[in-house]
């Protein structure tokens, strides 16, 4: 039997609307927003620029240091500002999910910021913002061997899933809800994957397929924009 | 980075002319853009963009116990944040001067005009009372920072319903907020920042000028009625200064709140 989504969705089908847009923020070298559904998150990066302090500096190649962060208003419940336990571990994901892309040899002893914010979070934050920081370094015209995509899969009671929203994350019948963020180059290569639940290999295995899938499709989404800002 | 010296002699001269790098007159403020309700957790919300600049403004709301010297008043709470996102300059960390002050005098020239009227958050005195969170975060500076955020925090408060609250269980339940706005009063406090350069005031400087800016003093105010005033940086102002100060925000309070009204009401 399949799981009937509460707001109708396919089990597949990506929250609407997607929506893209690169150059939002003119001080920044590159800036982008990302949204899906009720999630929008927004990025921006300066560098690549003398790391300080001199002592975290790496002769061999560049650094990438990302900051992520959820504005204060942006969930139900005030988050107080500055960081947590959760951000900072999600910083550091951030940064392993967008490095294996980023030509960072070019760049010996100096650092790219990345920092990453939500304006409004309805679960899957960590995805639009590393969806939102993979075209901001694009915008910055920071060498990449290519863009990653990030989606989450997931699965509700017995059915795989795609791009769960908050509701569903908190759904707890049957099997429960199982959270799978995954982010992958247009190639298939995994650079992120996480997983909170319960689930077989054989269904994540289907979820990791269902991803791939996905974040194809997202990968058309953020290279249209940057297309567009680069043709103004 | 910090505006050259060659930049800023040459915009010292231009203003001794009367005029700005970008065709504005001195007490010409930026296209100032305002959108409200930009994110849907929050009880309120508001984007301010003043040309280049842009911040972003929400209001969250929860019950907590009053202050022992306003048992039957509701609080509020001003912060800010200078994001590393929205200048190079900025760093992270806790905050600085700047962003501190940002908040203060920003919670001042609410607090002070009375705009919010506090006793109607009482919920039960001295037990219960609303607190206001006004969290203001820079996106892009391109100066004036404090004039975005202070028409931000209006137009935020404007926007924002009360959250349903379960008096029984104590529990406030956000999402689902009543048809009720904050209790505010028809005085809307505008906080303009006038800054001295050279022999000139300047209203709404852009990055550069602000760096060239001598002293600079903000005015809260409504139709006139000061409730509040903060002089900052190192140069002193003569009383004629202060005078000139006070004359231009008369005229110059008029046209941007004519210009932003349809967005505050």
């Amino acid at each position: 039997m399949v799981f009937k989504r509460e707001d109708g969705r396919k089990p597949e089908e990506l929250r609407k609307p997607i929506n893209a847009k690169v150059g939002i923020i003119p001080n920044a070298d590159g800036s982008a927003m990302y949204q899906s559904g009720e999630t929008i998150a927004i990025a921006a990066v300066y560098g690549p620029k003398e790391h300080h302090p001199r002592n975290q500096r790496n002769p061999r190649k560049g650094t990438l240091r990302c900051n992520y962060n959820m504005l204060s208003f942006s969930v139900t419940d005030r988050i107080r500002p500055g960081p947590s336990r959760r951000s900072t571990e999600i910083s550091k994901i951030t940064e392993w999910a967008l490095t294996p892309v980023v030509m960072l040899e070019k760049y010996p002893n100096m650092v790219i910021d990345v920092h990453i914010h939500m304006i409004q979070a309805d679960a899957g934050t960590r995805c639009a913002g590393i969806n939102a920081a993979a075209m901001a370094l694009a915008h910055a015209g920071i060498p990449m061997k290519n863009l990653v995509s990030s989606v989450a899969a997931g699965k509700l009671d017995k059915t795989v899933v795609l791009d769960l929203d908050k509701h569903e994350e908190d759904f707890e019948e049957g099997e429960g809800s199982t959270d799978i963020p995954i982010t992958m180059t247009p190639d298939g290569e995994i650079t992120h994957i996480q997983l909170d639940g319960k689930i077989t290999s054989k269904q994540l295995k289907e979820a990791i397929e269902m991803a791939k899938k996905a974040s194809k499709e997202i990968y058309e989404i953020q290279k249209k924009a940057l297309k567009e800002v680069g043709e103004k | 980075m910090i505006t050259s010296k060659i930049t800023g002699d040459r915009i010292k001269s231009y203003l001794e002319q009367g005029k700005r790098f970008d065709n504005r007159k001195l007490e010409e403020f930026r296209k100032i853009e305002i959108e409200t309700g930009i994110s849907k957790n929050a009880e309120g919300s508001a984007r301010v963009k003043l040309g280049d600049t842009e911040v972003l403004v929400g209001i969250k709301m929860n019950v907590g116990e009053p202050y022992p010297d306003s048992p039957d008043k509701g609080n509020l709470m001003v912060t800010a944040e200078l994001l590393p996102l929205s200048s190079e300059r900025f760093e992270n960390g806790p905050p600085r001067f700047p962003a501190i002050e940002l908040g203060r005098v920003l919670d001042r020239c609410v607090r002070e005009s009375k705009f919010i009227d506090v006793e109607k958050l009482c919920i039960k005195k001295g037990e219960k009372v609303w607190t206001i969170f006004i969290d203001v975060y820079s996106i892009n500076d391109d100066g004036n920072l404090l004039d975005a955020a202070g028409m931000g925090i209006i137009a935020a408060l404007k926007n924002a319903k009360i959250p349903k609250y379960d008096e029984k269980e104590e529990k406030v339940l956000y999402g689902e907020l009543t048809n009720t706005s904050i209790p505010l009063s028809k005085d809307t406090p505008l906080s303009l920042t006038y800054h001295k350069i050279g022999n000139s005031i300047v209203v709404d400087p852009t990055r550069e000028e602000e760096d060239l800016s001598e002293a600079r003093v903000t005015i809260g105010s409504n139709n006139g009625i000061i409730s509040s005033m903060q002089k900052g940086e190192e140069t002193a102002l003569t009383i004629e200064e202060i005078n000139r100060i006070l004359d231009t925000n008369e005229k110059v309070w008029k046209e941007v709140f004519k210009n932003i009204e349809k967005h505050i009401k």
